[in-house]
């Protein structure tokens, strides 16, 4: 229950998500291009610097200003045909630069210097600088690791995001963010946490923890759905980006694709769910033709691709409840039944109330307002969904379509009070009003 | 890396069992420790006497304060240690993970810090 769930109820503000970031012009794009070059590059590099050393924070102090100078530099000047070796050697520089101006043997700069050049030499002996991302990732996501802290930490040592951004997203203050991230990373350095693949027992529950964690990151990227927030913005796509790093290392990690193939759905929707004058426009009610089709052709084959492994697994059931939304674009109508089991399935499988909230939703569709609400009053119990905004959304649109106005307008009141996104609260708003009209 | 794997239970749950189940009990610890030296891991082991024999100093106001007693009340109680050394904290979780001691208790995991 405390994962932002981005695939909430159909009429509830169910899959909104991160504002319309419309980056149009080429500049853009090559913008965006040469930046994810850098973040790869410095990911790789810290990856692997940190899994010989196991400290992370020394990895990322030998790079940070040769980062920030890719990033400054490479969007203008274009990318280097070989970025890792390029940064490497600004790095370097860098350091020899630090160390001579202290001019002492002993300073943290010399050090970090040492151990670069270690590095470089050992690299150069073994044929290039192998790509330890994965190690990190379940370093960061590791059980030991405060799981609030997983996601901040692979945003942080994967992709070079700062911790003031990582901060606006995971709504903490910046300067605790930043001790936060400090401090996981000493707890990898000091209690020993391996960077390694786990062993094969242990991989689906290690597994599950890094899906979790990037999941997470992806959630809370998507809980800005105006896009008020410029920092915000870019995280879902980040968060899209670990998944297809971690797609790319472990293809034939059925959740793994799973995981992808859901986000991409989500994606494919980010502007069809405000209409031109930026009002909410529940999924129901969006016109496919302004769905990304090429996301959603990306996400249908990978759904395919995980389901030929014949491992079933609640992000693939997620994803294929969404594939089922999106078939609207091609027959013009929507599944409930199909929609129905996949989350009967999931149910059975994850036991979660959100999951049961969205049973209910695709219930009603099938059998009628009343069974769906019998199944939500059935929830009414858990305490989790106490202030839980789409359950009380759900509850309010059968509840009208029962014609009952009161217990409806009340229960459009609790949503209120939970919905902070203007552009939701309007939506509820109207509904609500609309219960005194007619 | 050497970990201190701390052996945590309730010592009154341990003095009152049934003589067979003790017996089982020890024997339990004793085939773990076995496992351990077979595995080239164990640095070294002990079990402490309950915390009835525990004694605590500290210096209060430069006076040498002596209290019978443990350092602290609590509900489950210090009861023995293994030290061993293995590559990384998930060799140190998985040996954790068999100690017979988690069945009645839980086992805290430490990092010796290196000198």
């Amino acid at each position: 229950m405390t994962r932002g769930d981005v695939t909430r109820g159909h009429e509830t503000w169910g899959d909104v998500t991160r504002g319309d970031v419309t980056r149009g012009h080429v500049s853009n794009a090559a913008h965006r291009a040469a930046e994810q070059a850098a973040r790869q590059s410095y990911g790789k590099l810290v990856a692997w610097l940190a899994a010989r050393s196991r400290d992370v924070a020394a990895a990322e102090d030998a790079l940070s200003d040769a980062f920030a100078s890719a990033l400054a530099t490479w969007p203008a000047q274009g990318v280097p045909l070989e970025p890792e070796a390029w940064l490497l050697a600004a790095a370097r520089r860098r350091l020899i630069d630090m160390a001579r101006r202290r001019r002492t043997r002993e300073t943290a700069a010399s050090r970090l210097l040492l151990s670069l050049e270690e590095a470089v030499t050992e690299a150069a002996a073994s044929g290039g600088i192998p790509d330890h991302r994965l190690r990190l990732m379940f370093a960061c996501a590791h059980p030991a690791i405060d799981p609030a802290m997983r996601s901040p930490l692979m945003l942080q040592t994967v992709l070079g995001l700062e911790a003031a951004t990582i901060a606006v997203v995971f709504l903490v203050p910046s300067a605790t963010m930043g001790q936060r991230l400090v401090r996981a990373k000493r707890r990898i350095h000091d209690a020993g946490i391996p960077f390694r693949l786990p062993e094969p027992e242990d991989l689906p529950a290690r597994l599950d923890s890094v899906l979790e964690a990037i999941y997470a990151a992806f959630a809370a990227g998507w809980a800005d759905p105006a896009g008020l927030d410029q920092r915000r913005q870019g995280l879902a796509e980040e968060a899209l980006w670990l998944g297809r790093v971690l797609a790319e290392l472990l293809p034939d990690e059925p959740e793994v694709l799973g995981l992808l193939a859901l986000m991409l759905h989500a994606s494919a929707r980010a502007v069809a769910r405000r209409d031109g004058a930026g009002g909410y426009v529940p999924l129901s009610a969006q016109d496919p033709a302004r769905w990304d089709a090429a996301a959603i052709d990306e996400a249908e084959a990978l759904l395919l691709r995980a389901s030929a492994q014949r491992r079933i697994g609640r992000f693939q059931l997620e994803a294929a409840v969404q594939s089922a939304h999106a078939a609207r674009r091609r027959t013009g109508f929507t599944d409930w039944t199909a929609i129905g089991e996949l989350y009967d399935g999931l149910l059975t499988l994850t036991g979660s109330p959100v999951v049961a909230v969205n049973r209910a939703v695709a219930l009603a569709e099938t059998a009628g307002a009343a069974a769906g609400l019998a199944v939500l009053d059935g929830l009414a119990g858990d305490a989790s969904l106490a202030a839980y905004q789409p359950y009380w959304a759900a509850r309010a649109d059968l509840l009208t379509r029962l014609d009952r106005r009161d217990a409806a307008d009340a229960a459009y009141a609790r949503a209120l009070t939970l919905e902070t996104d203007p552009a939701a609260r309007r939506f509820l708003a109207a509904r609500q009003a609309r219960l005194t009209q007619g | 890396m050497e970990y201190m794997l701390l052996v945590y239970s309730d010592e009154q749950d341990t003095a009152t069992m049934p003589p067979a189940e003790r017996d089982q009990w020890i024997g339990a610890f004793m085939a773990y420790t076995q496992a351990l030296k077979d595995a080239d891991v164990l640095r070294g082991s002990n079990r402490l006497r309950p915390t009835s024999a525990a004694t605590t100093v500290r210096l209060t106001g430069g006076k040498t304060q002596t209290l019978d007693g443990p350092f602290a009340e609590t509900r489950e109680q210090l009861g023995g240690y293994y030290l061993i050394d293995v590559p990384d904290l998930d060799a140190a979780l998985s040996w954790a993970a068999r100690c017979p001691g988690t069945q009645r208790g839980a086992i805290e995991v430490r990092p010796v810090w290196a000198m």
